[in-house]
């Protein structure tokens, strides 16, 4: 037992120099400027690149994240709220002092792919460089075509408002250790081409697993859970699971299912609402057929899952579920129907809908709460709306027809509390 | 010959009466399941009338949920607006427009400006008459010694409001009222600049944010209560809503 008298000065000699080489290690790199760009300036300003930049970013979703509430497009200006404090988003019009106009696409490129800044600073991952870094050179390119091709916007982006050791951005080195594989996106020959192009999407420039996938206590998303749902953090909505196999959030929605969602907002299986509502009218609805039917095709692919424990069954799961539905029979069943079948095109049914069904209870406690109106797209332009409940209902009411809701038909989730229901009565709408 | 011919017509009549029975079968069958979903813009715009009331008629109870019948078009368009741009703040409302496009906006706007519904008293705070006779003097006279307009010069000699974007303060509630005014003050309600009604809220003390809030609240309601016609007012500011830039002053 004489090596155990060395193994603790061992460990602790590992751990300061591991946390030297956190905190001081790796040196910053210059940026590249656009006169030594390998890329032409004139080449940038090819209208065809720009427009299909601009579908590109349109894809992307770039605006959702990069645009303020009430502020020009593309400008960032706000911030982004973490469970590890908030991220300034940065303006990404080609303004010289407060944007994108001294970058070149090398700089551009060297943060798409490798999640560096422009001085080589690590960037922190609430910029999806995780999926990003699967975008290809070519489609780059052309994103940074069309950004260059906005109108300046002067406006400065806040700095970080991150707590110890977050604010170190070097221990962002640990970080991208655990969590993050640099490489482009590499086609799988035995799938079909449509396959691989809805991969492509999906796990690059769609950044879909950013959302539909669970964070650790770290906040990054493990490797070994793609698109398998989970709570998006702070915004505390729940994010489905993607796969249409045997026990997946979506089981059961055809290709068409999910390209209507995509394309509409609302599908014959359930409607986007929360965070998704504001994707398919920013982003997906304005998607080619071709892609979206790639995108289907793609997640028709996920394999099936492991059966959800089944939820227990409280003892006063049955009083909770009988009060629920005589509040569901009072305020719910004229729109969503009796049997929880909804009118279709019009409201969404609740007998199968995945996300009355997933795991937190999250989402449909949240929508009798908040209610809203369905996406408006190009195919709903004056899309129905559902009331709110939060001025109606008590916490015990919501509980109840939310618990009976998920319990009915064929639903068998599991009950939500009254406790649950106060919560995200204070939850942040944004 | 005759018999034949009647017999001949009777026979599509009656198959007429069974398709008819069995179309009016159907319908029920199908009503008692599920009832048609009107396509009206009043169904679809359940997330305003649970709150705002099926005619905008807003919710008495509670001096939140203002009243929004007969108030001008351009003005309710240009709230949702502002919430969208976060100009106005209220999580609910915030929520519920963010997406919504400019011509639906539109019109919604114009189903609550039409509505004709009676209005309904809120209660008022107890306040001393001296308090009503200073929000009664600024109502009609303003306080020049302070460049407070008159609540009149803008908002109508009866203050029904004005098309198309200024709205009307008579019948709403106290709380709603003095609310608002404060908001002002907060920086939680604003408006395209220049925000004249920013100004005029931050001329104002609190004790005449409560002075004129109770004596609009207390007000008779005019017997015609639309709002004035565009153009009959000049308004003593400049104001963002009515198309003016530059300096409120």
């Amino acid at each position: 037992m004489k090596w155990l008298r060395w193994l603790l000065p061992s460990v602790v000699l590992l751990g300061v120099l591991a946390l030297a080489w956190m905190l001081f290690g790796g040196r910053g790199s210059r940026p590249t400027p656009p006169a030594a760009s390998k890329v032409a300036a004139a080449s940038l300003r090819d209208p065809a690149l720009i427009a299909k930049g601009e579908y590109l970013a349109t894809v992307g979703d770039c605006a959702g994240c990069h645009t303020a509430q009430g502020g020009a497009r593309y400008a960032g200006g706000r911030a982004l709220a973490t469970p590890f404090g908030n991220i300034p988003v940065p303006n990404i019009t080609p303004d010289r002092a407060t944007g994108l106009g001294d970058w070149s696409f090398e700089d551009f490129w060297q943060a798409l792919h490798s999640g560096k800044g422009r001085h080589g600073e690590l960037l922190y991952p609430a910029f999806s460089y995780t999926s990003y870094t699967k975008v290809s050179h070519d489609d780059a390119l052309a994103i940074f075509a069309y950004l260059q091709s906005l109108a300046p916007v002067h406006q400065p982006a806040a700095a970080p408002a991150l707590a110890f050791p977050y604010s170190v951005r070097n221990s962002l080195k640990a970080w991208r250790a655990l969590y993050f594989r640099e490489g482009e996106f590499k086609p799988d020959p035995a799938q079909s081409a449509e396959w691989n192009r809805g991969a492509y999407l999906v796990q690059g420039l769609g950044h879909c697993n950013e959302c539909h996938a669970a964070r650790d206590t770290l906040g990054g998303t493990p490797q070994d859970v793609h698109l398998s749902g989970g709570q998006i953090p702070m915004q505390n909505w729940y994010a489905p699971d993607l796969s249409t196999g045997k026990n997946g959030g979506l089981e059961g929605w055809s290709a068409q299912d999910i390209v209507d969602l995509l394309k509409t907002g609302q599908s014959a299986k359930g409607s986007a609402f929360g965070p998704m509502a504001a994707v398919v009218s920013g982003s997906t609805q304005h998607m080619s057929d071709a892609d979206l039917h790639a995108v289907a095709t793609y997640l028709q692919s996920l394999p099936p899952r492991a059966p959800a424990a089944q939820p227990g069954t409280p003892f006063d799961a049955r009083t909770l579920a009988e009060q629920g539905e005589k509040v569901y029979a009072k305020h719910c069943a004229e729109c969503h129907g009796k049997r929880g079948e909804g009118v279709a095109g019009v409201y969404p049914p609740l007998d199968g809908n995945s996300s009355v069904t997933e795991p937190s209870g999250i989402n449909a406690t949240r929508m009798v709460l908040l209610g809203g109106f369905a996406p408006v797209t190009a195919a709903n332009q004056r899309p129905y709306s559902m009331p709110p409940f939060a001025q109606q209902l008590s916490d015990g009411e919501v509980a109840a027809v939310v618990t009976y809701i998920r319990r009915a038909w064929t639903n068998q989730a599991s009950v939500v509390r009254a406790e649950a229901v106060s919560k995200y009565r204070h939850t942040p709408i944004d | 010959m005759k018999t034949n011919a009647s017999l001949h017509h009777a026979k599509p009549f009656g198959v007429a009466i069974l398709f008819a029975v069995a179309l009016c079968y159907g319908a029920a069958s199908r009503a008692a399941d599920h009832p048609a979903i009107p396509d009206t813009l009043q169904q679809r715009i359940a997330a305003c009338t649970s709150c705002h009331g099926v005619h905008g008629e807003g919710t008495p109870g509670s001096g939140y949920f203002p009243r929004l019948a007969g108030k001008p078009a351009a003005y309710l368009a240009r709230q949702m607006q502002d919430f969208q741009n976060g100009l106005r703040k209220y999580a609910p409302m915030e929520y519920t427009v963010r997406q919504l496009p400019p011509a639906y906006m539109r019109e919604i706007a114009e189903y609550f400006a039409a509505q004709q519904v009676p209005y309904s008293r809120s209660p008022l705070p107890p306040v001393s008459a001296a308090t009503l006779q200073r929000g009664e003097e600024l109502i009609g006279k303003g306080d020049p010694a302070r460049r407070i307009p008159a609540c009149s010069s803008c908002h109508g000699s009866q203050l029904t409001g004005v098309q198309p974007s200024t709205p009307g303060l008579v019948g709403l509630p106290y709380d709603y009222l003095s609310a608002q005014l404060g908001s002002w003050r907060t920086h939680t309600r604003a408006t395209v600049a220049p925000d004249c009604m920013a100004e005029v809220a931050n001329r104002l003390s609190e004790s005449d944010i409560t002075a004129v809030a109770a004596a609009l609240a207390s007000r008779e309601l005019p017997a015609d209560t639309h709002p004035q016609p565009a153009g009959s007012v000049k308004p003593p500011l400049s104001c963002g809503v009515l198309g003016a830039t530059g300096d409120p002053s």
